[in-house]
C-alpha cells in the first residue's frame, strides 16, 4: 500500500471541488465553491468566524455529503468523494477537527497509533510497519519525552502536536486541518506551521483553516478567503490579503506591508 | 497501566480464580451434599440427590452468574466507550428497566410460556427501545447531566408501566413472584434459562467485540472516527444491537440486577488501559467473577428468606455510583 501512494503523489494528485453548496435548516453555508489543492501545496483557508471554514473542510474531507456540487480526486482518473468506499477515503485523507480534545486519559503513544487504523487490520497489536510509522511520527513531533503521558496532562500546544503526530502516522497523501494553531503560543504556533509546511513538501498537500493572517501569510504557498459561504479572492497572500479585502470581508482597517520576506499585517481599527 | 504480558497474566490470574470459584459456588447451597460425592455420581452415571442437585440447580446457576456478570460488564465498558462518557451502564441508563418491562408485559400477559423465545426476545426488544431513546435524548452532546437526567426519564416510564401492570396483577402472588424477579435473582434457575439466555448473550458478545476497532477510534470523537474508515450508523447500531441482545437476554433469566456494568469497567480502566478490545475482555471475565461472588455471599447468608442477588449487587454499586458522581461533578455541565 506504501508504494502504492507513493507513486499515486508523484504523479500530481489533486482535490477538486466543483460547484460545492450546502445548506442547513434553511441557511446557505457554503455556495458555488470552486477549489483545487494540488500536490505539494499548503493552502490556507481564511475568513472571518462562520465564513463556512470548517464545513468547506468537513466536506473535503468527504465527512459530510449532504452538500450539492462534486468532490473529487483528481490522479490518472478522476474519482468522485461519495463514491469512494470510505476505507479508501480514509486511506487518501487525513482530518484533523478543532480542537479535538480525547474522552480518555489515553498515552500519547496510544492516541498517535490511532492514525494507523486505516491500515491496520489487527485489532490489539501494532504491526512492525505501523510502530515504524508511529515512532516516525513522534519523533517528527518531538514528543519522544511525552511518549507514555496521559494526553490530558499536557498542555494545549503539546496536545497539538500529539494530535498532529496522530495524522502524521498515517499515510494520507492529503491532509486537512481546522484551526490547528488558535490556542497556541508564537513558539508553539510556529513549530506546527513549520511540521505542515514540511508535510506538504513530503506527502502531498495540506490545507489548513487558519485565523492568523500573518502566519498564513507566511507558511502558505496560496490563501484561499472566504466570506458568507462564498469564496472571495483566491491566490498568492499578496493579492488576497489587500486593505480593500481586508476591510470588506474582515471589517478592519489594516496595515498590510508586502515585503519580500512575507506580507506583515497590523489591524488597526474596525471600519465603522 | 499494565504491560501486554502483565495484562495476559492478568487475564490469566482472573481465569484461575473464576476456575477455583467454581468449586466454592457448586458447594454453596441449601441441600447438605458433598461436593465430591456428587462429581462421582455424576461420573457414573447415577441419579443420586448429590447429582440431581449438582447438575439441576447449581451447575446452571453458577453458568448464569458468569454469562450474566460478564453481559452486564461487557455491556457497560462499550457504552461507556461508545457514549463517551464514563458514568453510562445498563441499569443507569434505564436499559434494564425497559428490558425489565419487556419480560414483564411478556409474563403479566401469560405469553411467556407460549413458546420459549417470547420472554427473552421482550426483553430485548425493550432494551433496544430504552437505549434508542436515550441516544437520541442524550447521545449527542456527551453531557453526562443530559445522559443521566435521560436514564432517569426512561426508568421512570418503564417503571410507570411496570407498577400499571402491578396494579392490575390478576392474584396477589402474581404481583409477589413479579416484585421478586424484577429484583433479580439466580435463585431457582434451570438449565432451561440458560439455554434461553445464552444464544442472545453469545451473539451480543460478538456484535461488541467485533467493533473494538471502531471503538478505538471513538476516542477522538464520532467525526475523527469516520474520517478514519468507520461508517457512524453501521458501527453504532450494531453495537446497539449486541448490548440489548446480551443485557435483554440476561434481563430475560434474572430479572434486573444493577451496577456490575457501572463498577468492572471503571475499576478496569486504569489497570489495564484504554485498549477497548482489552477492557472488553477483562470487563467479562471480571463481572464474572464479581457477580458469581455476590451470588455465593447470598447463599452463605443465613437469613429466613434469601437476600436477592439484585439488592445485593445495588447496595454494592449504587454508593460507589455516588461517589463517581461526586468526583466528576466539575464535569457535568
Amino acid at each position: 500500500m506504501g508504494i502504492n501512494m507513493q507513486s499515486e503523489s508523484s504523479t500530481s494528485l489533486s482535490l477538486m471541488a466543483e460547484n460545492v453548496s450546502l445548506k442547513k435548516n434553511q441557511q446557505t453555508i457554503l455556495s458555488n465553491i470552486h477549489l483545487q489543492i494540488s500536490s505539494g501545496e499548503f493552502v490556507g483557508l481564511i475568513g472571518p468566524n462562520g465564513a463556512g471554514k470548517s464545513s468547506l473542510l468537513k466536506i473535503l474531507a468527504g465527512l459530510d455529503s449532504d452538500f450539492t456540487g462534486e468532490v473529487s480526486l483528481l490522479s490518472e482518473n478522476k474519482l468522485s468523494l461519495k463514491k469512494m468506499h470510505r476505507l479508501q477515503r480514509a486511506q487518501q485523507i487525513a482530518w484533523l477537527a478543532q480542537q479535538d480534545v480525547p474522552t480518555w486519559p489515553l498515552s500519547v503513544q496510544h492516541l498517535v497509533s490511532l492514525g494507523r487504523l486505516p491500515w491496520s487490520k489487527n485489532i490489539s497489536q501494532s504491526s512492525p510497519a505501523d510502530l515504524q510509522a508511529i515512532d516516525a511520527a513522534i519523533e517528527q513531533t518531538d514528543l519522544q519525552l511525552l511518549r507514555q503521558r496521559s494526553v490530558l496532562e499536557l498542555s494545549g500546544g503539546e496536545l497539538q502536536r500529539v494530535l498532529l503526530a496522530r495524522v502524521f502516522a498515517g499515510e494520507q497523501p492529503i491532509i486537512l486541518v481546522d484551526e490547528p494553531i488558535s490556542a497556541l503560543d508564537p513558539y508553539h504556533q510556529l513549530h506546527v506551521m513549520e511540521l505542515l509546511t514540511e508535510k506538504s513538501k513530503q506527502r502531498g498537500m495540506v490545507c489548513a483553516a487558519l485565523h492568523d493572517l500573518n502566519l498564513a501569510a507566511g507558511f502558505c504557498n496560496r490563501l484561499v478567503l472566504l466570506n458568507h459561504g462564498q469564496i472571495v479572492a483566491s491566490g498568492q497572500p499578496a493579492e488576497v490579503l489587500t486593505p480593500e479585502n481586508l476591510r470588506q470581508v474582515y471589517g478592519i482597517e489594516a496595515y498590510v506591508d508586502c515585503r519580500e520576506e512575507g506580507v506583515v499585517i497590523i489591524p488597526r481599527k474596525r471600519v465603522k | 497501566m499494565l504491560s501486554t504480558s502483565g495484562y495476559r497474566l492478568f487475564i490469566l490470574v482472573l481465569l484461575l480464580l473464576i476456575g477455583l470459584s467454581a468449586v466454592v459456588a457448586l458447594d454453596s447451597g441449601a441441600a447438605d451434599i458433598s461436593l465430591v460425592q456428587a462429581i462421582l455420581d455424576w461420573l457414573k452415571g447415577e441419579s443420586s440427590l448429590a447429582s440431581t442437585v449438582l447438575t439441576q440447580i447449581r451447575f446452571p446457576r453458577f453458568c448464569l452468574a458468569i454469562i450474566v456478570g460478564a453481559s452486564l460488564a461487557i455491556a457497560g465498558a462499550s457504552m461507556q466507550m461508545v457514549l463517551r462518557n464514563p458514568l453510562a451502564d445498563p441499569g443507569i441508563l434505564g436499559v434494564t428497566s425497559g428490558a425489565a418491562l419487556g419480560a414483564v408485559s411478556v409474563l403479566y400477559f401469560g405469553f411467556a410460556a407460549a413458546a420459549w423465545y417470547y420472554l427473552p426476545v421482550a426483553a430485548i426488544m425493550g432494551a433496544l427501545i430504552s437505549l434508542c431513546c436515550v441516544y437520541v435524548l442524550a447521545g449527542l452532546q456527551a453531557s453526562i447531566l443530559a445522559l443521566v437526567l435521560s436514564g432517569v426519564a426512561i426508568s421512570s416510564i418503564a417503571a410507570a408501566l411496570i407498577a400499571v401492570a402491578l396494579n392490575f396483577a390478576p392474584s396477589f402472588y402474581a404481583m409477589q413472584e413479579i416484585v421478586f424477579w424484577l429484583m433479580g435473582s439466580l435463585n431457582n434457575r434451570h438449565m432451561d434459562h440458560l439455554w434461553i439466555a445464552l444464544p442472545f448473550c453469545i451473539l451480543g458478545w460478538i456484535c461488541i467485540f467485533t467493533r473494538s476497532r471502531f471503538l478505538n477510534a471513538l476516542s477522538l470523537g464520532e467525526a475523527t472516527a469516520q474520517s478514519l474508515g468507520f461508517h457512524l450508523q453501521t458501527e453504532r447500531i450494531i453495537l446497539f444491537f449486541g448490548v440489548a441482545l446480551s443485557v435483554g437476554a440476561c434481563v430475560a433469566v434474572s430479572g434486573s440486577i444493577g451496577f456490575i456494568g457501572l463498577i468492572v469497567p471503571h475499576i478496569l480502566r486504569p489497570l489495564v488501559g484504554y485498549q477497548p478490545l482489552r477492557l472488553l475482555l477483562a470487563s467479562a471475565l471480571t463481572g464474572a467473577l464479581l457477580l458469581l461472588w455476590a451470588d455465593v455471599l447470598v447463599r452463605h447468608l443465613d437469613m429466613a428468606r434469601e437476600l436477592k442477588l439484585g439488592v445485593v449487587t445495588s447496595l454494592l454499586g449504587a454508593p460507589f455510583f455516588l461517589m463517581l458522581m461526586i468526583k466528576s461533578r466539575s464535569k457535568w455541565v
